[in-house]
């Protein structure tokens, strides 16, 4: 936050730049280091210095702090040349806090010779960039951008996903034209029902038919592309889905009317096929926006993963490349805060490693030259080089990967409810249609075409418009309820999948426990506030974990960091060390499990910092709630023994593992699935990822790294773990109307088919039974919203 | 009854004239970041 020092004493004031604690001068503005004077500077310079005013910096993002290892980056090789001379370059931007962040970037990048085109994209966190290279140069932009304090990577547009956006999109165009056609339509329908009653003339009549048709034939061509495409798909496979029986309908009803109209008839049923398609329409768009939402941070992920290494060449020159032109036995460099695009072994530099992305560990691990490092490591401390062992498609990280696209794939075969009820419903609707037909013509006795009209009016009154509706509607209804809540849905068939679960495994750091460090026992208030001031100078995880139980503690003066070892700073007295046991000097015997911090001062007995990763609040009541469902409840870590064995007492869980590997939470959910049972996996981690998706469904927090999010069906936010309760209630509640809504669906048609069977059915009898059921069953998936949760 | 034939062709025309206008602006991207725009007019462009 801006003020984050802002009640400290008068010896340290708030960074002017980055509002981090920096010490106060009396001879100038204060500010934290070199990099953010010099952004300050620029910033006023230029005539921008309303940023500042403006801004609102969000603690969670990393403040912004120039990076001096970052400054010059030289991403020429990521610049692509356009046809008409200009290059452009894609960037994902780190440390975005709010819209004046965006405005500042992009104010300064067109103040800078050269540059045609800056924008950033506040949703995607993305900086589209498009300059003339002969008078600008990308490394001078880039540094124009990291120079404020902002983090770039280059990214690859093609290897983004973009097919969610392009489907979107297509839906939504769609969806457009189906409402313009249905609202234009409906008035002239109604137009010609009023004027059946009283009295219009048939020519009258046939103009507005004609009409109709000429709105009603394009806007289906072109609205009803999905929906054909993908009945298509399934016809071409051998299957039948529930868009089968609507494209039929979408082509037979326009169809039949566009032959009455022809005829001189007194009815049409334009306006029913629009607005089927339209209703249609709302229902998918909505339900593949709540997606697609969860799932662009996992595929920038994906696409982040492994881009832009910084390698150092023979000459001891810097560059940076794309992961491809990195081979095995290469040098890389990761600054201090980076996070490592390779496998490797470090030839120098000693660091503080956070393993949570691999591990899912929470304390940090200390590294030294000759220890193996795997991508997807965060380097905390000091910076490193590499000599590169492994790369792309050869990482741990590419591993894991693999192991959870064999465990998806295993998933996939679940289908749901509703196409479950297609694959009946086709073949049925469509003989009765059939039966219909044959019917009319030997025992009715009719002409060919009086039959055909019949039977074509079974298709349209059995189009399954409740019944499409009936599934999209109660899971809109769901995830905005639990969206309400924090709770996230990501895959379609979640709900229905978490509506039969009968067993919940939970791994231990971050998803029982809140996965954030915290100190255990209190020491005396003294030396806590004197520790606090020296760990205030860190950034490592401990520190920054004690720094907070006294966050008002003075920086202290001259500290000086030993990365993978400690701090230490000089005072009159001699020296005072806070930091690793051996540190301290402390036998590594008296050392406690569990991570710690010493605190040695000259002449006194060194003090003990124990630290403690703490339980979800709620943890034991949601254990208890699930176990009295008739849930059974398993943890599974990776962890010791020890830890897991308190964890699990604390929070009242009688069946627990420790010390499992990826593989081995693999073998044992498949274990569980062998015995017959459907296993929520809830977990965070990127070890986790493959069990989460191995098992039947899967949740996951909001702080689990995005690859662990992707694999998750359900990603929840907060401290509490009250929303795999809450989740587990709204699933069956929703499959609870999800069958009430099909049942509707059907005894509709149990009344509506015999009317068409028997020739009764007009379009406005059409009309009114087709938005009546439909009404009904989205009021009755509405009721989700109201009924309180227990 | 011959005013329909005006009335008709008017209705739909400013109908198609919004439909056009909606697409041109899905097209031209102004639907990508609907977070960025929502801020974006505090600010002014120099």
């Amino acid at each position: 936050m801006a003020d984050d020092a802002a009640h400290l004493p008068a010896v340290v004031a708030a960074c002017l730049h980055c509002g981090k604690v920096a010490p106060a001068k009396a001879d100038g503005p204060p500010f934290c280091c070199r990099g953010c004077a010099a952004a300050y500077d620029l910033i006023r310079s230029l005539g921008l210095d309303r940023y500042y005013r403006q801004r609102r910096l969000d603690p969670a993002v990393r403040p912004p702090r120039p990076d001096p290892d970052n400054a010059a980056q030289d991403l020429d090789a990521f610049a692509q040349m356009r046809p008409d001379g200009t290059a452009t370059l894609n960037l994902m931007v780190d440390g975005l806090h709010c819209a004046a962040c965006v405005w500042l970037i992009e104010s300064v990048l067109a103040r800078e010779p050269g540059v045609l085109w800056a924008r950033v994209s506040m949703s995607t966190r993305r900086l589209a960039l498009v300059w003339t290279p002969s008078i600008a140069k990308a490394r001078d932009l880039v540094a124009a951008v990291t120079g404020l304090g902002y983090r770039v990577v280059p990214y690859d547009v093609r290897a983004l996903d973009h097919a969610d956006e392009r489907r979107n999109r297509v839906l939504l165009s769609a969806m457009a034209v189906a409402g313009f056609a249905a609202g234009n339509i409906m008035l002239l329908s109604v137009s010609v029902w009023a004027g059946n009653a009283q009295g219009m003339s048939p020519a009258t009549r046939d103009f507005l038919h004609w009409l109709s048709a000429l709105i009603a034939l394009p806007a289906i061509a072109y609205a009803g592309q999905p929906f054909f495409s993908s009945a298509l798909t399934a016809l071409k496979a051998r299957r039948t889905n529930m868009d089968v029986p609507i494209s039929l309908a979408l082509i037979l009803a326009p169809g039949l009317s566009l032959a009455e109209t022809i005829k001189n008839a007194p009815h049409a049923y334009f306006d029913s096929a629009v607005t089927l398609l339209f209703f249609l329409l709302i229902g998918r768009y909505l339900d593949a926006r709540a997606r697609g939402k969860a799932r662009s941070s996992a595929v920038e992920l994906l696409a982040l993963a492994g881009t832009a290494v910084r390698v150092i060449d023979e000459a001891g020159r810097e560059r940076i490349v794309p992961p491809t032109q990195v081979h095995p036995g290469m040098m890389a460099f990761v600054p201090a805060g980076g996070r490592i695009a390779v496998d490797g072994r470090i030839a120098e530099g000693h660091t503080d490693l956070d393993t949570s992305l691999i591990s899912g560990e929470s304390a940090p691990v200390a590294a030294k030259p000759g220890d193996q490092v795997f991508a997807g490591m965060l380097n905390l401390t000091a910076p490193l080089r590499l000599v590169v062992t492994a790369i792309g498609s050869d990482t741990l990280l590419a591993e894991i990967a693999r192991l959870m696209e064999a465990a998806e794939q295993g998933r996939s075969r679940f289908v749901l409810l509703a196409d479950r009820v297609a694959r009946l419903y086709s073949p049925v609707v469509h003989s009765l249609a059939l039966l219909t037909f044959v019917g009319w013509m030997t025992l009715g006795g009719a002409t060919w075409e009086v039959s055909l009209l019949n039977a074509i009016a079974v298709l349209i009154i059995t189009c399954p418009c409740a019944l499409a509706l009936a599934v999209p509607v109660v899971q809109v209804t769901a995830g905005a309820r639990l969206m309400r809540h924090g709770i996230l849905l990501k895959s379609a068939t979640a709900l229905e999948r978490l509506s039969v679960i009968d067993t919940v495994v939970f791994d231990k750091t971050g998803t029982l426990t809140i996965g954030r460090l915290q100190l255990v026992a209190d020491a005396d208030v003294g030396i806590l506030r004197a520790a606090s001031s020296l760990a205030a100078a860190s950034s490592h995880p401990l520190a920054r974990a004690l720094h907070r139980v006294v966050p008002d503690a003075p920086l202290a003066e001259n500290v000086i960091e030993k990365p993978g070892a400690g701090l230490s700073c000089i005072i009159p007295g001699g020296e005072v060390r806070l930091g690793s046991a051996s540190w301290c000097g402390i036998a590594a015997a008296e050392a406690g499990d569990g991570p710690e911090l010493w605190y040695a001062q000259p002449g006194r007995p060194p003090v003990r910092f124990a630290f403690r990763d703490q339980l979800r609040p709620d943890a034991p009541i949601v254990v208890e709630n699930l176990c009295r469902r008739g849930l059974r409840v398993e943890l599974l870590s990776g962890d010791r023994a020890k830890v897991v064995q308190s964890i699990a007492a604390a929070a009242g869980i009688a069946d627990w593992r420790a010390g499992q590997t990826p593989s081995e939470k693999c073998r044992r959910l498949a274990e569980l699935v062998a015995s017959g049972h459907r296993v929520l996996m809830v977990g965070d981690g990127l070890n986790d990822a493959p069990a989460l998706a191995a098992a039947f469904a899967s949740m996951s927090p909001t702080t689990a790294p995005e690859i662990s999010q992707t694999a998750a069906d359900v990603v929840f936010q907060g401290d509490r773990l009250a929303p795999v309760a809450e989740t587990l209630t709204v699933a069956r509640r929703a499959a609870r109307v999800i069958r009430e809504n099909l049942a509707i669906a059907l005894a509709y048609n149990l009344l509506a088919v015999p009317l068409a069977v028997v020739g009764y059915v007009t379009p406005l009898v059409a009309a009114i039974a087709m938005s009546s059921s439909s009404i009904i069953v989205i009021l009755n998936a509405l009721r989700l919203n109201r009924a309180r949760i227990a | 009854m011959t005013i329909l034939l005006m009335l008709i062709p008017i209705a739909l025309g400013l109908g198609l004239v919004g439909l056009v206008a909606f697409l041109w602006a899905l097209k031209s991207g102004q639907f990508e970041d609907l977070d960025g725009a929502a801020n974006r007019i505090l600010f002014d462009d120099d």
